[in-house]
């Protein structure tokens, strides 16, 4: 890295995402709205949220596998939301996509040397030896044996069909990785690795990652960043240490709270968050999150909280936050 | 069988639960035991395949062919005192034990919820398929069920069909229809697995709350070693249809003996540890290798290609389940050094 840390321009910066989706009976899905963040280059940024909260759709959306409603996504420098197709398709090689399910992700009637070759096609790499040998080099990066390539994915065990998922996903060299719950399917014992793997590969090709699961901790192994989503919209989004040792959304508290603790002489602190997640083809007035906080006044109805940023890169949208924050 | 200490409500002996094809056969259980006290709350942990599921439905009598089991026992005392062997219990037997005295709980609510009909008249059709009383009185107590398992505006909930209820709802809906005629004993396949954290924490405060309300026991089945801590008295560890340890929950978390447990433990994120060792992020611990498929065990401990402990006689000496502590058991040949 030859800039000074700080001084140069995020990655990917979004601005103002929006994407909704048309429901039955003429109303609308709002499944992402007015999301914001920035990825820097060479880091990974986390986005949580539980199920339905619009992390897979935000994820799509970066990369136009489904088409953004509004906002801006600035990939180095240019708005690939206003983007011709023609002058998107460059991009869309910097930019791949890890799936959640290694299992229906593969296809099953390719060998892996097709499934990487497609890839390869992909970016117009050459066809002849020198690709056997890129074949190959993919296999090994991601912890897999040459031999291997002549396979079919259910000769593999999940954790090795999610690495080839990654060989294919870093194939034509992309700048920029949406790892799409990369483990939530995968055994326990399994997910360490591939986590791990993601690391690693991380660090050593300068990747730039953006990570989404419903697991906070799982997240808190990998992640500078975090971005923390419900209901389409982000919550609190800052510093990976800063959000889990000083939370500051009452939501992400209660994130933090309910996880279960492998630890049975450490219960959880009890902070029940009652109720369900509201629709999204309904969701509440002002603070999306008010049906379900403990802390809710009136004017949480009345006006969306906008990010405040409160030092360090750490922004928190809550009208709440800086009372609360003196009460504990 | 009538050794069943009086404080036992299951105790599961030796079970063998075997798939038998042609070619080959599957030994998804083999050679599993566990007693479960009254009122208590025992874990069966552990990956993917590892006979779980299988071990559940094999108490439950539901096991279809060419599942069945080998051999052991299954004895359960119903509320009367009386002991019975459900592994050798005719489908009458069973008919009169499901939902009464021994109901289930699954994963996913909606493939054990009929679409068809609300959830009141599923909770109802519950209670009067066990117990003599009117449709009116069903349908009360169907309501006193779903008012136990905190559905808000429950009254008016009765009438809804199973989809129009969020999962974490649906859920609680199950829990109600199985406990609706007070069985002793719940089984749980993970049954948190499919939900949100928060709504995780929901339903295990409901069970551990309607646990010491109705007194009923638990066989708790789930791979989080979290939801084991919060929820156990007493863990089970499988690997590849066997029990590879068993002991209390204190000191199972304190002091693994397995080296499998061990490597479960520490390859599982905890925020909460890791926060407090404060500094540089560091690797995730990860265990090599991937589960064997039970088709093709190695020789010896099922967990030697992957234990970083393995020495020689591992690949071809079995261990055996041995003491290694107080009401503390592991299945490894070094499991006295370790
Ligand atoms: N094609 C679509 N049409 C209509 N609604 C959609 C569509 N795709 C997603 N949604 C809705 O948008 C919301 C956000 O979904 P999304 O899949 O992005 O959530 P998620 O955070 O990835 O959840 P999960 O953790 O379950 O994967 C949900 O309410 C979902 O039902
Ligand atoms: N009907 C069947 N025929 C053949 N093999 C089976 C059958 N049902 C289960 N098995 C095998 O038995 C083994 C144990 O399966 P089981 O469902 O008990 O696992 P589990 O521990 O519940 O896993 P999970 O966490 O995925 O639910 C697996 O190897 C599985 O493939
Ligand atoms: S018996 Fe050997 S291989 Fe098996 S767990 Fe113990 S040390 Fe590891
Ligand atoms: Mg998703
Ligand atoms: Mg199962």
């Amino acid at each position: 890295m030859s800039s000074i840390p700080g001084t140069t321009p995020p990655l990917l910066q979004v601005e103002g995402l929006i994407k909704r989706f048309p429901a039955r009976g003429g109303k609308t899905v709002h499944a992402v709205e007015d999301v914001n963040f920035s990825v820097k280059r060479g880091t990974t940024v986390g986005l949580v949220g539980e199920s339905g909260s619009g992390k897979t759709t935000a994820g799509r959306t970066l990369l136009r596998l489904i088409e953004p409603t509004g906002g801006r996504a600035i990939f180095d420098g240019t708005d690939i939301f206003a983007l011709p197709d023609k002058e998107m398709r460059a991009y869309r090689r910097r930019m791949q996509i890890i799936f959640q399910d290694p299992f229906s992700s593969l296809n099953p009637r390719m060998r892996i040397e097709a499934i990487l070759g497609e890839a390869l096609d992909a970016c117009g790499y050459p066809r002849g030896s020198k690709r056997k040998d890129r074949v190959n080099e993919l296999l090994s990066l991601v912890g897999l044996q040459p031999d291997h390539a002549r396979r079919f994915p259910h000769e593999f065990s999940g954790g090795q069909r999610q690495r080839i998922g990654i060989a294919r996903a870093l194939a034509v060299e992309p700048d920029f990785v949406v790892a799409d719950e990369p483990v939530s399917a995968l055994d326990v014992s399994v997910q360490a690795q591939v986590l791990n793997l993601l690391s690693d590969l991380q660090k050593r090709l300068g990747l730039t990652l953006l990570f989404i699961a419903h697991d906070l901790s799982v997240v808190e192994y990998l992640c500078d960043e975090v971005v923390v989503m419900y209901l389409g919209r982000v919550m609190e989004r800052g510093p990976s240490r800063l959000v889990y040792t000083s939370p500051r959304h009452p939501y992400t508290k209660a994130l933090l709270a309910t996880a279960p603790i492998p630890d049975p002489e450490r219960r959880r602190l009890h902070v029940p968050l009652a109720g369900d997640i509201p629709s999204p083809i309904n969701p509440p007035s002002g603070c999306v999150f008010r049906t379900r906080c403990a802390h809710a006044i009136d004017a949480c109805a009345q006006t969306v909280p906008t990010a405040d940023h409160i030092g360090g890169d750490h922004h928190v949208a809550c009208i709440r936050h800086r009372e609360l924050a003196e009460i504990s | 069988m009538s050794d069943l200490a009086p404080d036992t409500i299951l105790s599961v002996r030796d079970l063998r639960t075997w798939f038998k094809s042609r070619r080959v056969i599957a030994k998804a259980v083999d050679g599993v035991t566990f007693d479960l006290k009254r009122g208590q709350t025992l874990a069966v942990v552990g990956e993917s395949g590892s006979g779980k599921s299988v071990t559940s439905l094999s108490i439950m009598g539901l096991l279809s062919p060419p599942g069945g089991i080998e051999s052991g026992e299954v004895l359960f005392r119903d509320s009367k005192g009386v002991v019975h062997d459900l592994a050798r219990a005719s489908a009458r037997e069973f008919r009169r034990l499901r939902g009464k005295e021994i109901a289930m709980i699954f994963q996913e609510p909606m493939t054990s919820l009929n679409p068809l009909y609300t959830v009141g008249d599923q909770i109802g059709e519950m209670i009067a398929l066990h117990e003599r009383m009117s449709h009116a009185e069903a349908r009360r107590r169907a309501l006193e069920m779903l008012r136990h398992v905190e559905i808000p505006d429950a009254a008016n909930r009765l009438d809804d069909y199973p989809h129009q209820m969020s999962g974490g709802m649906r859920q609680r809906v199950m829990i109600a229809m199985a406990l609706a005629c007070n069985p002793s004993l719940l089984i749980a396949d993970e049954p948190t697995t499919a939900l949100d954290v928060t709504i995780q924490s929901q339903i295990l405060d409901l069970l551990r709350r309607l646990q010491d309300q109705f007194g009923m026991s638990i066989l708790f089945i789930t791979h989080n070693l979290g939801v084991v801590a919060e929820i156990a008295q007493d863990v089970v560890v499988m690997y590849s249809g066997r029990v590879v340890e068993h002991a209390p929950v204190v000191p199972l978390f304190r002091k693994q003996k397995h080296p499998y447990t061990q490597g479960l433990l520490a390859c599982t994120p905890n925020a909460a540890r890791d926060l407090s060792a404060s500094g540089e992020r560091k690797a995730l611990y990860s265990i090599p290798g991937s589960v064997p498929p039970i088709t093709a065990l190695p020789p010896g401990c099922a967990f030697a290609p992957r234990c970083r402990y393995a020495i020689d006689a591992c690949s071809s000496i079995p261990p055996q389940l041995e003491a290694v502590g107080d009401h503390h058991l592991s299945r490894c040949l070094r499991s006295a050094e370790l």
